[in-house]
């Protein structure tokens, strides 16, 4: 067990080291392009321009370059971001990503039970109005832009009926910590979470609905029913259990993208600090600093939930377990 | 319930499949009645309907469209007269099922002991320590070595052998009356067949099961079954004691199937004597004798519909051909070399 | 009398196939090897059929397939009418294809189902097409496919269908006329009828066996049926995890076994016919050829083992005219 584990751990490192190389070639080491310029902003001044030169090592070797750039991100943490006067990125992103953390786990959460909830009973009334309907809501989920579904809630929510008693509840846009108050945490996210998790909800319940309707045709749920069984165990003990597997892994990476900025279309829609936000700040200031360190974060993110997917695969196929 | 009454006895069914607007009968008219400890073969060749019966009386067949007609009374009580509710205490209790293929036939992600604990715990009020100690002891009894630690692995860890027999502990973990064994040594290896064929031959007297065991393999009929249904292409071609239809196999096409097998003893034939052709698609099938096409002895009697009526031979022994009553029955199988094995 | 064994006496000193000391390893993960093939040694005279029995894992697949090089062997040798195949390169190796074919299981599987028999029919002939160095006009491709049509029963019609309109036994038919186009001298034959019904595996081991005393065709014949085996071999290599076990004429090794494996396979065989005197099954099962046990291959389910045969590995040894036996205590009062 200890054996595949670090084995899996080096891949991790490769990986990322692999990425954070690639990355560090497309912004710093593009020819034609002095990146001095590009990190101390538009219009900086010569000596600005001299400053960076220094620090960032450009007058150097490109592997000295590189290193100088993972101990700015990683150990010293003093990558600051020029177009922004100066503000460091590191501290930057650990202050967003506590908003992403939360607006994506409860769209997770959101769109795993509803997924799973239309999924199994698409599959049970498979062929019937119920399924039909079900899967058209999905095909309907899929559909809808998350920014344009965005747009229409806040209009609706924040403008047109926000004096209703539907929605007088519903605060203005922005985030409130959760550590400042649970509630308004709440408050604020839970309509962000709607519609994030609306388009998912779609993929996965239409993705389950088919895996479920496979697996049924399997030989073991002929044994299941054979054995006596409820219907609704062996769909769910037995159909169920079995097409988590595939959920499950498709679930990792998605939460992980996301995680890593993916959500960064909601984050702005609806004001929310978060990672994808910044992302967008940076890239519309040209911010290479900061890129470069959303850009590595949301790297590490994926590589790492890739690897918990694994480990989740391991646990969920004893088949996979003895193949490794 | 008169004493004598077999476990199972089966009418007329019929199952229908709506295609495009048309319905296929697959399995046509098949009656057939298993004693208590008695061992049913129903031998057929693929798309003869052996399985679809099976699955027919287990109320397994859920396709949409599809049309069950007959009577399967077993222990007096119409199975296909059934709520699904009522089929599902005898499923796995009163009548339990075995598969061919014991590797896609277990759950891949759950371990070979909490599959049979479940379907104990299912059927019987037992904790989850009383299920699992029956488990290992159906195990054992299956010849299954360690049983404690088989009981932890997952269906994949275990050889084809194993798995089998496993799958067979499960089917008897309450004690069927009945057990359906739907061609449960076609994935095996000679040598395990044996060994599982052996087993099935002691069920009888172990757990006093029936066994209705569905397979195309003649000679693990002769080798198993007391009585022996042969189908061709959906319908009952004959029926009768195994020892009976070997010796003296009533219809050609019984006979037929029995002659292209290779013998393992004796003189090899310079050719096999082959059937020509390949049994009917259910929609092709003629409306008379559905063995006519393909069978030396067919002339202008077999053809028209309906298919001929049962004949007895004698009260054991029954057979869909013309031939015995037009008084023109087949000859025996083996006049000399019955004994001439190896 | 078997129906082959009179047949082209001329050519039989000389061996069409001839297999030296071949290995096959497969590397696992984790470091473990698999031995598929576990130094196999045997010549298949011309106008001869082998049987190749085994149960599944013994390694009859995989040597089929190095016979005919679609494997390459770790070690030892393949000879193809005197000429060393071993490790020809595949440039060299395409017209001795010519003269070597396979027809395998599934059926099905080996027919593209998107293309007319007649096009997957003609196509070797285009391929290979050389008939004393001249390319095969379009009438003699034609004429090539009616002779073949002919020759596995089939009607010429069947040349404008696709592979789905057949049913399996006549799939297998298909498969056989294209293994023929190109004249083969040697086919081996991976369990091409055990995937039939009853009826109609008698009808295909019929036209293997018309076909080679026809054409004077080679055939290795791989199967687990022992009976289909004994219809149609002139003899007959019992494997089991991939050694050869008994080899010899097919009486002699089926009716006449030595080795106790072989014994408790054919008395395995269900027969139909009641009243067949039981006998006690092997106990066990096959052992993963991963972990092959030590010495006799065979003696952790033989009933006739003792020490000896934990650690002391049997080579095949002649032990009657015609018949050869891997076993330290062959059984020899049998029968």
């Amino acid at each position: 067990m200890i054996i595949p584990l670090m084995r899996r751990m080096g891949q991790t490192i490769f990986v990322l080291f692999g990425i954070s190389a690639l990355v560090f070639a497309v912004f710093f080491a593009t020819p034609g392009a002095d990146p001095t310029a590009r990190i101390a902003g538009r219009n900086a001044a010569p000596q600005t321009m001299e400053k960076v030169r220094k620090e960032y090592g450009f007058d150097r070797p490109l592997p000295v370059q590189y290193a100088i750039m993972m101990k700015k991100l990683f150990i010293t943490r003093d990558l600051a971001s020029y177009a922004n006067r100066g503000e460091r990125v590191v501290p930057e992103i650990m202050r967003a990503a506590p908003v992403t953390l939360s607006l994506v786990t409860g769209a997770a959460v959101i769109w795993v039970v509803l997924s799973i909830g239309m999924g199994v009973l698409a599959a049970a009334f498979k062929g019937s109005w119920l399924d039909r309907l079900l899967m058209m809501l999905g095909l309907v989920g899929i559909s809808i832009p998350v920014f344009w579904l965005g747009q229409v809630v806040n209009l609706i929510t924040q403008n047109s009926y926000h004096d209703t008693w539907l929605f007088s509840w519903v605060p203005g846009l922005g985030y409130v910590p959760f550590t400042q108050s649970p509630f308004d945490w709440f408050r604020s996210l839970v309509i962000p979470w709607c519609v994030l998790a609306v388009m998912f909800v779609g993929i996965y319940s239409r993705i389950l609905r088919a895996d479920l309707v496979a697996i049924m045709g399997e030989d073991f749920m002929r044994t299941a029913r054979a054995k006596g069984l409820s219907p609704t165990r062996v769909l769910l003990r037995h159909g169920l259990r079995t097409a988590l597997i595939t959920f499950v892994s498709l679930f990792g990476m998605d939460f992980a993208q996301l995680v890593g900025g993916g959500a960064l279309l909601t984050e702005v829609v609806f004001g929310l600090p978060g990672v994808g936000r910044l992302t967008y700040q940076a890239l519309n200031s040209l911010d290479l600093p900061l890129i470069m360190a959303t850009v590595m974060y949301s790297a590490v993110f994926v590589v790492l939930a890739n690897a918990l997917v694994d480990a989740a695969y391991l646990l969920l196929d004893p088949r996979v377990r003895d193949a490794r | 319930m008169p004493v004598n009454a077999p476990l199972l006895e089966v009418q007329n069914l019929c199952v229908s499949f709506a295609t495009r607007g048309q319905m296929i009968p697959i399995v046509e008219n098949i009656s057939f009645s298993i004693g208590e400890q008695e061992i049913l073969g129903l031998v057929g060749e693929s798309g003869s309907g052996k399985s679809v019966t099976a699955m027919a009386l287990m109320g397994l067949i859920d396709a949409p469209g599809v049309r069950i007609t007959g009577m399967a009374l077993f222990k007096g009580q119409d199975l296909l007269a059934m709520s699904g509710k009522q089929l599902r205490t005898l499923r796995g209790q009163e009548i339990a099922m075995i598969f061919q293929d014991p590797m896609t036939a277990f759950t891949p992600v759950y371990t070979i002991g909490w599959q049979i604990d479940e379907q104990l715990r299912v059927h019987q009020k037992l904790s989850r320590r009383q299920a699992r100690a029956r488990t290992v002891e159906l195990l054992g009894e299956m010849g299954v070595p360690d049983p404690l630690n088989t009981a932890n692995r997952y269906p994949h860890q275990l050889s084809g052998g194993l798995r089998q027999r496993a799958m067979i502990a499960m089917a008897l973990s309450c004690n069927p009356s009945l057990l359906i064994a739907d061609e449960p040594t076609t994935a095996l290896d000679v040598t395990v067949q044996a060994q599982i064929l052996d087993l099935m031959r002691n069920l009888r007297k172990t757990y006093g099961s029936s066994v209705l065991l569905i397979t195309h393999d003649m000679g693990v009929v002769a080798e198993t079954c007391d009585k022996t249904l042969v189908l061709y292409s959906g319908r009952v071609a004959e029926t009768g004691t195994t020892q009976a239809l070997f010796a003296h196999p009533q219809h050609p096409y019984t006979a037929a199937l029995l002659a292209s097998i290779p013998p393992m003893s004796g003189p090899r034939p310079e050719r096999l004597p082959a059937i020509p052709g390949s049994p009917p698609q259910p929609l092709e099938r003629p409306a008379g004798c559905a063995f006519a096409p393909r069978c030396t002895y067919s002339h202008a009697t077999c053809l028209p519909a309906p298919p001929p009526a049962f004949h007895a031979i004698n009260s054991h022994h029954k057979v869909a051909c013309l031939l015995p009553m037009e008084g023109t029955p087949l000859p025996p199988r083996f006049s000399a070399n019955t004994t001439a094995t190896v | 009398m078997p129906p082959n064994s009179t047949s082209l006496q001329t050519t039989r000193d000389e061996p069409v196939l001839t297999v030296k000391d071949v290995y096959k390893t497969y590397t696992l993960n984790k470091g473990q090897t698999l031995k598929a093939v576990d130094g196999i040694s045997f010549s298949v005279m011309s106008g001869e059929v082998l049987g190749l029995v085994g149960e599944s894992g013994c390694g009859k697949s995989t040597l089929g397939r190095c016979l005919l090089r679609l494997h390459d062997v770790t070690s030892g040798q393949i000879i193809f009418e005197g000429q060393d195949i071993t490790h020809l390169p595949e440039r060299t190796l395409r017209p001795l294809r010519q003269r070597m074919q396979m027809v395998f299981q599934d059926s099905y599987a080996s027919l593209n189902p998107r293309r007319r028999i007649g096009d997957l029919l003609a196509e070797p002939l285009k391929v290979h097409g050389t008939v004393n160095g001249e390319r095969r006009s379009a009438s003699a491709i034609t004429q090539r496919l009616a002779e073949l049509m002919e020759l596995v029963s089939l009607p010429r019609a069947a040349l404008a269908r696709y592979p789905h309109e057949f049913s399996g036994g006549q799939r297998q038919r298909i498969n056989i006329a294209r293994a023929l186009a190109l004249s083969p001298r040697l086919i081996v034959a991976d369990e091409p009828v055990s995937a039939l019904d009853v009826s109609v595996q008698a009808q295909i081991v019929n036209l293997f066996a018309d076909l080679q005393k026809q054409l004077g065709l080679t055939y290795v014949f791989i199967a687990h049926d022992l009976a289909v085996v004994r219809q149609i071999s002139t003899r007959v290599a019992v494997m089991y995890l991939g050694a050869i076990v008994e080899l010899g004429e097919t009486d002699n090794v089926l009716h006449h076994s030595v080795h106790p494996y072989t014994i408790a396979l054919t008395q395995a065989v269900p027969r139909p016919v009641v009243g067949t005197p039981q006998h006690a099954p092997l106990r066990g099962e096959i052992p993963s050829p991963v972990h092959k046990p030590s010495g006799c291959r065979f003696h952790t389910r033989c009933p006739a083992a003792q020490a000896r045969c934990a650690h002391d590995a049997p080579q095949l040894r002649p032990i009657a005219p015609n018949h050869e036996v891997a076993c330290h205590y062959p059984v020899l009062s049998h029968n």
